[in-house]
């Protein structure tokens, strides 16, 4: 097995707040994560990419094109934004970083096939990297074999 | 001997690095095509990188030893196969199969794979997984080498 990964780095600010639990359980299960104006992060997203190798260019995928896609529909979303405010998906999702992975995972998922269709690749992994102490991963089953890409509608909703 | 519990597999990864140099192009394509495949990648005149990389071996620990693969061993294998032959290298020009395959980081780690494989395939180990960086921010890995 062969994949390429490729890490961006981006810059925003969140703040970990449940409606469903009161303003002291909030403080109590988030900590200082859950500080009324929110913090930010430099952020680490790691994109590994899996398929097969062409034969006469000995790439996977073409790099600026996986680029193109994490630009364009992931660092546009996310870069030097107020999750909870200003990305669509975090109106009713509280932005812990394992709710960053999935919801980049699905992005890159469904955008997947405008930019990077014609190779034989898929992405098999997101990786954030929330400060230099942790990070979460997501691995993602090929669709065929799982029968279904992550939807939005699938997510844990808080 | 170590106390005795249950082992699904134990792993032990080297690091070496080697600086090269390389450009990405298929002599067929137009320029334009090459820039587009390979962005920068395909620059005329050849660029540079700090390679490094990490190779994973798998096996049991050795009951008078400790040890799952002599690490000074390991080195020098990565050595000889690895860092001296490509080491301040033009890859293109210098190292074979390179001026007939294209560089990049996928093909680059596949030939890597092949030199170390016989090697670190032994009745006591194996290569479990490679991962070689081209940049801090890129890496190629292959953990099993039946589609590569």
């Amino acid at each position: 097995m062969i994949s390429i990964t490729k890490s961006y780095s981006f810059s925003a600010s969140h703040r970990l707040h449940s409606p469903l639990l009161s303003d002291q359980e909030n403080a109590a299960v988030f900590g200082k994560c859950n500080n009324p104006h929110g913090h930010g992060h430099n952020y680490v997203l790691s994109a590994t990419v899996r398929g097969e190798v062409d034969e006469r260019t000995g790439l996977i995928v073409p790099v600026s094109v996986l680029d193109r896609l994490v630009h364009e529909k992931v660092l546009q979303l996310f870069a030097h934004r107020n999750i909870n405010v200003d990305v669509p998906q975090f109106r009713n999702l509280v932005p812990t970083t394992e709710n960053v992975a999935v919801v980049i995972a699905a992005v890159l998922q469904e955008h997947w096939g405008e930019y990077l269709g014609s190779y034989e690749a898929r992405l098999a992994r997101v990786h954030i990297q929330e400060t230099d102490r942790n990070g979460v991963e997501v691995l993602l089953p090929a669709v065929s074999e799982a029968g279904r890409a992550l939807k939005e509608s699938e997510l844990v909703h808080a | 001997m170590a106390p005795g519990i249950q082992l699904l597999a134990m792993v032990v990864t080297r690091k070496v690095e080697f600086s090269a140099s390389h450009t990405c192009r298929v002599p067929e394509f137009t320029e334009e095509e090459n820039v587009r495949m390979f962005g920068a990648e395909a620059s005329r005149n050849g660029h540079g990188h700090n390679y490094v990389l990490e190779v994973s071996v798998e096996g049991e620990p050795d009951r008078v030893t400790g040890m799952v693969i002599d690490l000074k061993r390991l080195k020098d294998i990565l050595e000889e196969q690895i860092v001296y032959p490509m080491d301040h290298r033009y890859l293109n020009a210098e190292v074979e199969p390179f001026d007939r395959v294209v560089p990049t980081s996928e093909n680059l780690a596949r030939v890597i794979w092949k030199r170390l494989a016989p090697l670190l395939n032994t009745e006591q180990t194996s290569l479990a997984r490679l991962r070689l960086f081209e940049t801090p921010d890129f890496y190629v890995e292959i953990s099993d080498s039946r589609r590569i």
